[in-house]
């Protein structure tokens, strides 16, 4: 056997076994790496929550906790809607919740099922706090354009009452609507979805 | 002194410390590492007040894992006991108090020797060929610093910890594609919660100071490889004497070690000041919200990092896209690390670098100190537009180096290092 014959066995060799080796750390990282993941039981704790609506009064919010997020619901009376169908379209990012996350349901002017109730994920799409809520128009620190909605005070995003992000906000897109069905006319539940509202 | 240490081939017979030396020298090289990194290691003899500060780094990395090993002892890492913990901590436990307001403070006085530290390289050049490896594992060291204290600031579970990790960890969703898994799966649920806490935790007192420990002692080795530079930027080991010792070095110790000591005693004081006078610094060091449980449904008013994030932090709002505002966050880092390499003058020490560089340093440290005001400030009208107009001076700095460096006009540098330069 010559020197070179033996070098290029050498080195064939060594390629096979780092290969192999890395084949193999690859496989041993996999359990680790996904142990990582949400477990069964956060799984588990993530199943839907129910939201009686029976007894909220137009221009008042309900808050309730899914998943650990917040999530409102907002009864908008009819000046409330009002308000929101005169307002300035041209001001907002994302007008037709086109790059918004929302189920197909809630992809509308409104962003909801019925008009009168707003479903959303009550945490700023720019770096998760959670917006305040800025009913009134026209208030000192708002200006006088302000025709209600919700206000984010770490970093100044601004969302109109259907939670639509304004220009100028460094949010990038709409508040989340979560999934959600009516299981009766005073009772939505959170987390889950049905074929009827679709 | 006893004669432990003293050399065992002197006249008569060795004494019993030399020969027990001698027993572990012959079964582990322990005289041959204290001197090539302690009594005979050579740093320049005109060392100033800036380089004590990498000493000081191991002092409070040294404190640190003392104080944070006792903390280990009493604090419980989960949802439901963690604030509790820590104000049983801090109320009931035998000087509690103490060991975890040293801990809080070691935490901001690390990044403050660190960050001087940084700046002492920039102005000396200490990134320079052949030391950029240094400055490289260096760099990782700052990295696992911020890890090791993002990771930190989350256990005492109060809604500054809280709302600062939800505000750090949505950064990761900004990445194209997997953002939102990479999310769940640094959180291991579907928001910041106990399972999060749990990891923290873990992260927070085994990975990352192992790694710490690891980086610190490349950082160390390759330091020892180059050798350490000096305030005029001169290789001392080009002129050695017969020995084969620098004519401007002196050994580690006891000469170094003795002018470090009262750097540390000094250090000591100021730490001792803020431990027991002001450990909150003014909500600086310890913010006012975290003194309120995490409440997941309420977000403070406010939300501000630790202020030794705040530079990163104000580049980030700065931008009115989060996908932009992430990567420029980042950017401003990475930059750090591409030092040795953006600067293409030849001459080390600021002393004797041109105008060019001495201007364009003072416009980054002043950059980066009103960053780190304004990133403390709220996000709303003045503050914004200056946070913009330092982002562009901050990153100026480092993109337009590589054509201020190439032309710049420095002065002569001397054959052997001068102690009062003019």
């Amino acid at each position: 056997m010559t020197d070179e014959a033996s070098n290029s066995r050498r080195h064939f060799l060594a390629v096979a076994t780092s290969v192999t080796g890395v084949v193999g750390l690859a496989f041993v990282a996999t359990p680790f790496v996904a142990s990582f993941k949400p477990s069964t039981r956060a799984r588990a704790l993530g199943a839907p929550v129910e939201v009686d609506i029976g007894k909220l009064d137009a221009g008042s919010m309900v808050r309730v906790v899914w998943r650990g997020q917040p999530v409102w619901v907002l009864r908008r009376g009819p000046e409330m809607l009002g308000r929101l169908e005169g307002a300035d379209a041209g001001k907002l990012k994302d007008p037709d919740s086109l790059e918004s996350l929302q189920p197909s349901y809630a992809q509308n002017a409104v962003r909801s099922v019925k008009p009168e109730f707003l479903v959303v994920v009550g945490n700023c799409t720019h770096l998760g706090c959670a917006p305040l809520e800025r009913f009134e128009v026209a208030p000192a620190d708002l200006g006088p354009d302000w025709v209600g909605g919700f206000y984010c005070p770490c970093h100044g995003s601004k969302f109109d009452l259907a939670a639509r992000v304004m220009n100028g906000s460094p949010a990038p897109t709409n508040l989340v609507v979560p999934p959600h069905r009516y299981a009766s006319d005073t009772l939505i539940i959170i987390g889950e979805e049905s074929g009827a509202n679709a | 002194m006893s004669g432990a240490r003293s050399p065992s081939y002197g006249a008569g017979k060795p004494g019993r410390g030399a020969r027990f030396i001698e027993w572990v020298d012959e079964r582990f090289p322990l005289s041959d590492l204290m001197r090539e990194h302690v009594t005979e290691y050579y740093a320049a003899k005109n060392f100033n007040w800036w380089y004590v500060f990498g000493v000081l780094a191991l002092v409070t990395l040294i404190i640190q894992l003392l104080t944070g090993i006792f903390l280990t002892m009493n604090y419980k890492p989960s949802a439901d006991d963690a604030f509790a913990s820590v104000e049983y901590i801090m109320r009931e436990v035998e000087w509690g108090w103490l060991i975890r307001y040293m801990h809080s403070t070691g935490a901001s006085m690390f990044f403050v020797v660190v960050y001087l530290h940084m700046f002492r390289g920039m102005m000396y050049g200490s990134y320079k060929a052949p030391r950029e490896l240094l400055w490289v594992v260096g760099m990782l060291i700052y990295l696992a610093l911020m890890a090791e204290a993002f990771m930190g600031y989350l256990l005492p579970w109060g809604q500054m910890s809280y709302w600062g990790a939800q505000v750090i960890v949505s950064l990761f969703g900004a990445v194209p594609v997997v953002g939102d898994a990479l999310m769940e799966w640094i959180r291991g649920d579907y928001f910041i919660s106990d399972i999060t806490l749990n990891r923290f935790f873990a992260l927070h007192v085994i990975a990352v100071p192992l790694a710490l420990i690891l980086l610190v002692v490349v950082h160390i080795l390759a330091l020892h490889t180059t050798g350490s530079l000096n305030p005029d930027g001169i290789e001392i080991k080009e002129r050695k004497d017969a020995n084969g010792v620098p004519l401007d070095g002196v050994a580690f110790h006891p000469y170094h070690t003795s002018k470090d000591l009262i750097a540390i005693i000094a250090f000591a004081i100021v730490f001792s000041a803020i431990v027991f006078f002001a450990p909150e610094m003014g909500g600086l060091f310890l913010e006012p919200p975290n003194f309120e449980p995490a409440n997941m449904l309420k977000t403070p008013e406010h939300i501000a990092p630790v202020w030794y994030f705040t530079p990163f932090y104000a580049i980030l709002r700065s931008v009115p896209s989060k996908g932009w505002g992430a990567f420029l966050m980042l950017a401003a880092i990475v930059l750090l690390f591409l030092l040795p390499w953006l600067d293409r003058c030849k001459v080390k020490s600021i002393r004797y670098r041109g105008f060019s560089f001495k201007l364009a340093l003072g416009v980054f440290v002043v950059s980066f100190i009103a960053l780190g005001y304004l990133g403390l400030m709220p996000a709303t009208g003045l503050y914004v537009t200056l946070a913009r107009l330092f982002t562009i001076t901050y990153f100026a700095f480092f993109l337009l180096m590589p054509i201020y460096t190439a032309r710049e006009k420095t002065r002569p540098v001397p054959e052997r290092v001068v102690y009062h330069h003019d």
